[in-house]
């Protein structure tokens, strides 16, 4: 048999050279030249943000603009200051006045996202998988999935506050459902464009049905679910916000809220900016998590 | 031990709709234990259809097929089938790709590393265990595939046009390596190619189908002893005659280019 054969290839003509192998981006290269691009990149944005807030608090110094409503930058980011427990990550801290709790703020809008995002997306697979592997199941709830997919998440807002009350529960479902449908038609979707040869090699190798699916339609398909995640990120952002405008009374919208609500633009400011930042950062993780994670499909098809 | 039968094989393609393709009919022969069969024939001849018949994926509409004696009613380990395309999992890597069929087995880890490096160092993959199947050339990919099909103990492999996306160099290294791994292993090669030179090469015997629907024209043995003289008269007398056989099939249905196709010639 072949297990005793001792032949070994290693070293003979068939170590023909690799062609030029696309290298997995396990850490940046100390290459020079990547430093220099990204420090001009950086150089830009602070070009551009300056300019910006620079032009801003010139305006309020030449007496253009009415600081009642629109505060210069320096006093509403000046605003974390008087935050008194802007480090005390507590939950669910009462709208009691100007002393909003920023962090905790942004801690609980951050939790309704994630949660609603991780539910949605497991969710649609278990649900997307089965209705692919049962065809009757999934012949028989595709038509209402595919009608109930282009609701807006927020439209599911007051639904969600009628059924939850006005908690987390109520943000967690916006999201949840803002993504599920979607997510459940991309699931049967990209099943269905699994490339046949990957499920070929795994039946010629003995596996069942469910290992099929396990082992080759779920691992396949991952990569374009979370470009789809990713797509539906603002989405789910947006719906968490309004709902926290609307009736969930904790949060970075309702930090807004409140500030219009007594008149304090400085605070009202104060939560666009970290909405703004936060939101970046949200989609600036989800890009690292999908080139590190599922690397292997954007280097594949280079 | 690796014997498989075909007796009376027909496909039909869509047989319960209006546009039936009648793909191969009528296709009969035996490949004995630890024998080297090559199948060629012109594309679209349905050699691809009659592998993955072999292989358990897809069931003829007509006649029998018999793995030892017993009928192929679905795809086996013991019968692995190598294609075309790129087929390593882009997900996993080289070793867990080569492991693959232990893993759906559920062995454990340690033991399915220790088989499979082995069966990495033996396609003179073992420095490459880590890398992921888009850092390998072509070759270095099909060569993976054989030792995956190699690490579940199959006895009988079947091949379709593996080397076929190849460039000529790696193509011409690949049949001898596929041989150097054969050779004194008693394992059934089915092989499956639509270039003349490759078939003389490999072959213990070589089975030509016609142009679509595929029959069987002829079933010839090569009697050259190995490694085989490419630039050898016995060599250039089988050539010739796959050519004569294989131009009235291409004209039939293609242009005589295929042909030409057919007979990329072979670094000497
Ligand atoms: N899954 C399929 N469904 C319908 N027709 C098919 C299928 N696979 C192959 N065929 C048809 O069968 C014929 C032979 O195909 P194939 O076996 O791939 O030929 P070859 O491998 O010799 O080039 C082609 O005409 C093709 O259109
Ligand atoms: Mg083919």
């Amino acid at each position: 048999m072949v297990e005793s054969n001792p032949k070994t290839l290693e070293t003979n003509r068939l170590t023909e050279p690799t062609p030029n192998p696309p290298v997995r981006p396990k850490r940046r290269s100390s290459n020079p030249s990547w430093i220099k691009t990204a420090l001009i990149n950086i150089g830009w944005w602070i070009l551009s943000i300056g300019l910006f807030l620079g032009i801003w608090e010139v305006m309020t110094l030449l007496g253009w603009v009415n600081t009642l409503i629109l505060p210069p930058p320096h006093q509403f980011l000046g605003e974390i200051a008087n935050q008194d427990q802007f480090l005390m990550p507590q939950i669910g801290v009462e709208r009691t006045g100007a002393n909003f709790v920023a962090l905790t703020a942004i801690v609980a809008t951050l939790k309704r996202v994630l949660t609603g995002l991780l539910l949605g997306f497991i969710a649609a697979l278990i649900f997307g998988c089965l209705a692919a592997y049962f065809k009757i199941f999934g012949k028989l709830t595709l038509p209402v999935i595919t009608l109930l997919a282009p609701i807006a998440p927020v439209a599911w807002i007051p639904l969600a506050i009628l059924a939850f009350g006005i908690g987390d529960r109520a943000a967690i479902f916006v999201v949840f459902i803002g993504i599920f449908f979607i997510l459940t038609l991309g699931t049967i979707n990209s099943i269905n464009k699994v490339d046949q040869v990957y499920i070929n090699t795994a039946r010629v190798l003995g596996a069942t049905r469910s290992q099929v699916m396990r082992h080759i339609i779920i691992p396949a398909i991952i990569p374009d679910l979370f470009v789809i995640l990713r797509m539906n990120l603002f989405g789910a952002w947006m719906a968490v916000l309004a709902a926290e405008m609307v009736g969930v009374n904790t949060g970075l919208g309702a930090i807004v809220m409140v500030g219009r609500q007594m008149f304090n633009a400085k605070l009202m400011f104060l939560g666009m900016a970290i909405i703004g930042v936060v939101g970046y950062l949200l989609d600036v993780a989800f890009a690292q998590i999908q080139k590190r994670v599922l690397w292997w499909k954007s280097n594949a098809q280079i | 031990m690796g014997e498989l039968v075909c007796q009376q094989v027909g496909k039909v393609w869509g047989i319960d709709t209006a546009e039936q393709v009648s793909t191969l009919e009528d296709i009969s022969f035996s490949v004995q234990s630890g024998e080297f069969v090559v199948i060629i024939g012109p594309s679209g001849c349905g050699k691809s259809t009659l592998l993955s018949m072999l292989a358990g994926l897809e069931s003829p509409t007509s006649g029998m097929l018999l793995h030892n004696g017993q009928p192929i009613t679905g795809p086996n380990p013991d019968r692995s089938l190598i294609f075309q395309q790129p087929s390593l999992l882009p997900w996993l890597s080289l070793i867990d790709n080569v492991a693959f069929g232990l893993t759906l087995k559920g062995m454990s880890k340690k033991e399915r590393y220790r088989r499979a490096e082995n069966f990495l160092s033996q396609v003179g993959l073992r420095s490459f265990a880590k890398k992921y199947p888009h850092q390998l050339s072509g070759g270095m990919q099909q060569r993976a595939c054989i030792a995956r099909a190699l690490c579940l103990g199959a006895d009988i492999i079947l091949m379709d046009e593996p080397f076929a996306a190849l460039d000529v160099q790696t193509r011409y290294n690949m049949q001898k390596f596929l041989l150097d791994i054969w050779e004194g292993s008693g394992k059934t090669v089915v092989f499956v190619t639509h270039h003349i030179d490759e078939a003389v090469y490999l072959a213990d015997r070589v089975i030509i189908l016609s142009a679509r629907p595929g029959r069987i024209l002829d079933s010839v043995p090569i009697n050259m002893p190995r490694p085989r003289d490419v630039i050898s008269p016995e060599f250039e007398q089988h050539r010739t005659m796959f050519v004569e056989y294989l131009r009235s099939e291409v004209t039939k249905a293609f242009a005589e280019q295929e042909l030409a196709e057919m007979l990329d010639t072979r670094i000497k």
